[in-house]
């Protein structure tokens, strides 16, 4: 007897919020994308590939990715402080290790490919909108890769699992609360990002991980659909 | 933790190839986690203290408290902060100056793993709905880093809290006396989310890497659970996971999980 469990929006349990995306938003870039999930905008402008300044922090066996995920400060209800710290400084990080492994580096030794991500506009995603907008800014800039990478979040809200949570989902209180676990992928199944924060066990996991596939799959199709649109606009 | 590579390649390749016949250079198993030492009161200073050893890797965890004004969305509940920090003391490799990546992500996983299990029971730190609640400081150092700090912490972090006792709280004068702690200890439940690391190297699944096989590490898998529940995770480093593999550590990390439990429950009882 377990009663249907129903989403404030009135979403289906793996149903994901109304995605947008494009491409080429920064003009001045080498490649650049938008990502909007419902309320959550992300922007992504990757500059490079170029030479490694400072030079000591150079690589002859590789090129390097960089990464700058930041909240822009009217991007939330309350103000935030303008500059790093130390939530942005790990995203950061996060969304470096996520894109890596699709990346083919060592085509450029010496060199390094800088990306930038700005939270315009933020309704909880705001790590995977990031992802996805840079995996788009990559391939935008013609930087080979060897497969794209998207991300979802799951959600686990009392004991249901959904897909994509808002900001009011996140703040869900009943019973078990939320659980919030974002994961990112490649085409092929190989997860290259995950975190997790709440409460779970193993087999309800395991099973947010073939959630985590299926959506990451109509992730990548709008991915893909904005860069042959793009395509499309040259010729 | 911190990006230097200090462990030469051929070391490296020597790790990998005894790990592909199961072999590991200290003679462990894959998932056999070092021998673990807690040593209760390292600062009489502290309202609680522990010193814990992974082997040659060593962590020290104080607690300390203080009154102070509950947060404007959570006006009955008291604060936790926990910070960790590399000390240059603990390598070569680590230099004074703002903490790098390394250790910002080993404080902040470790604050996750600890806040968000239901571990401290918050609103019985509250003193006074809206104006005074107890602030309790978990503050983690290394002090020799072996490898594996990061599970360290946590460990360290949970045996701490387990053996602190609240300071008195002179309520006329408003002053907390650190000297006189009372025989109350911390408001803790039964859910402790105890970190396990699983890595992976080759095709190998680890815990407990020594500095050398954490150097060498393609991917590490924190997860910080209770009697199966999980209640923390996060993946870092580039190296991506197979969907069958990342499956596999979720039963690895939380079975491992309730074994240090019981021996930290043994260590400081």
């Amino acid at each position: 007897m377990v009663k249907e469990f129903k989403r404030p929006d009135g979403r289906k349990l793996t149903e994901m919020r109304p995605i947008k995306a494009e491409v080429g938003v920064v003009p001045n870039a080498d490649g650049s994308a938008m990502f909007q999930s419902g309320k959550t905008i992300a922007i992504a402008a990757v500059y490079g590939p170029k030479k490694m300044h400072p030079q000591h922090k150079q690589d002859p066996s590789t090129g390097q990715l960089r990464c700058e995920y930041n909240m822009i400060s009217f991007s939330v209800d309350d103000r935030i402080r303008p500059g790093r710290n130390r939530r942005a400084m790990e995203i950061s990080e996060i969304t470096k290790w996520a894109l890596e492994p699709s990346v083919m580096l060592e085509k450029y030794p010496n060199q390094v490919v800088d990306i930038h991500i700005n939270i315009i506009q933020a309704d909880a995603g705001t790590r995977c909108a990031g992802i996805n907008a840079a995996a788009m800014a990559l391939a935008h800039a013609g930087i080979p890769m060897r497969d794209i990478v998207s991300s979802i979040s799951i959600g686990k809200l009392d004991k249901t699992l959904v897909v994509d949570l808002t900001k009011e989902e996140e703040d869900f209180e009943e019973g078990e609360g939320p659980t919030d676990i974002p994961v990112s992928m490649t085409s092929d199944g190989k997860v290259t990002h995950m975190q997790l924060d709440g409460k779970i066990g193993v087999k309800q996991l395991q099973e947010s991980i073939d959630m985590a596939y299926e959506a990451c799959k109509e992730v990548r199709e709008v991915q893909k659909q904005a860069l042959k649109d793009f395509i499309g606009e040259l010729k | 933790m911190e990006k230097a590579r200090t462990t030469p390649s051929t070391t490296g390749d020597k790790i990998r190839k005894y790990l592909a016949e199961g072999k590991r250079f200290d003679g462990r198993a894959p998932e056999q986690f070092r021998d673990l030492v807690i040593e209760k009161d390292v600062s009489i200073k502290a309202e609680g203290s522990v010193r814990v050893k992974l082997g040659k890797t060593e962590v020290i965890v104080g607690i300390k408290m203080a009154i102070g004004e509950p947060y404007a969305d959570s006006p009955t509940k008291g604060n936790l902060m926990v910070t960790a920090e590399m000390l240059p003391l603990s390598g070569a490799r680590y230099e004074s100056g703002p903490p790098k990546i390394g250790a910002i992500e080993w404080a902040r996983v470790t604050d996750r793993g600890i806040r968000e299990s239901g571990f401290v029971d918050f609103d019985k730190l509250c003193i006074e709905p809206g104006k005074k609640v107890w602030t309790v400081f978990v503050d983690i150092y290394s002090i020799n880093d072996d490898g594996n700090l990061m599970d360290a912490a946590t460990i360290g972090a949970i045996a701490a809290m387990k053996i602190a006792k609240i300071p008195k709280y002179d309520q006329e004068n408003d002053k907390v006396i650190h000297s006189e702690l009372t025989k109350e200890g911390l408001p803790l439940t039964n859910i402790v989310p105890v970190a396990v690391s699983v890595h992976k190297l080759g095709k190998t699944l680890i815990v407990d890497p020594t500095r050398e096989e954490e150097d060498i590490s393609e991917s590490r898998v924190t997860i910080g659970s209770s009697k199966g529940i999980i209640s923390s995770l996060q993946k870092s480093n580039s190296a991506s996971l197979e969907m069958d593999e990342i499956k596999r550590i979720f039963e690895i990390s939380t079975k491992i999980s309730e074994e240090i439990l019981a021996k930290i429950e043994k260590a400081i009882k």
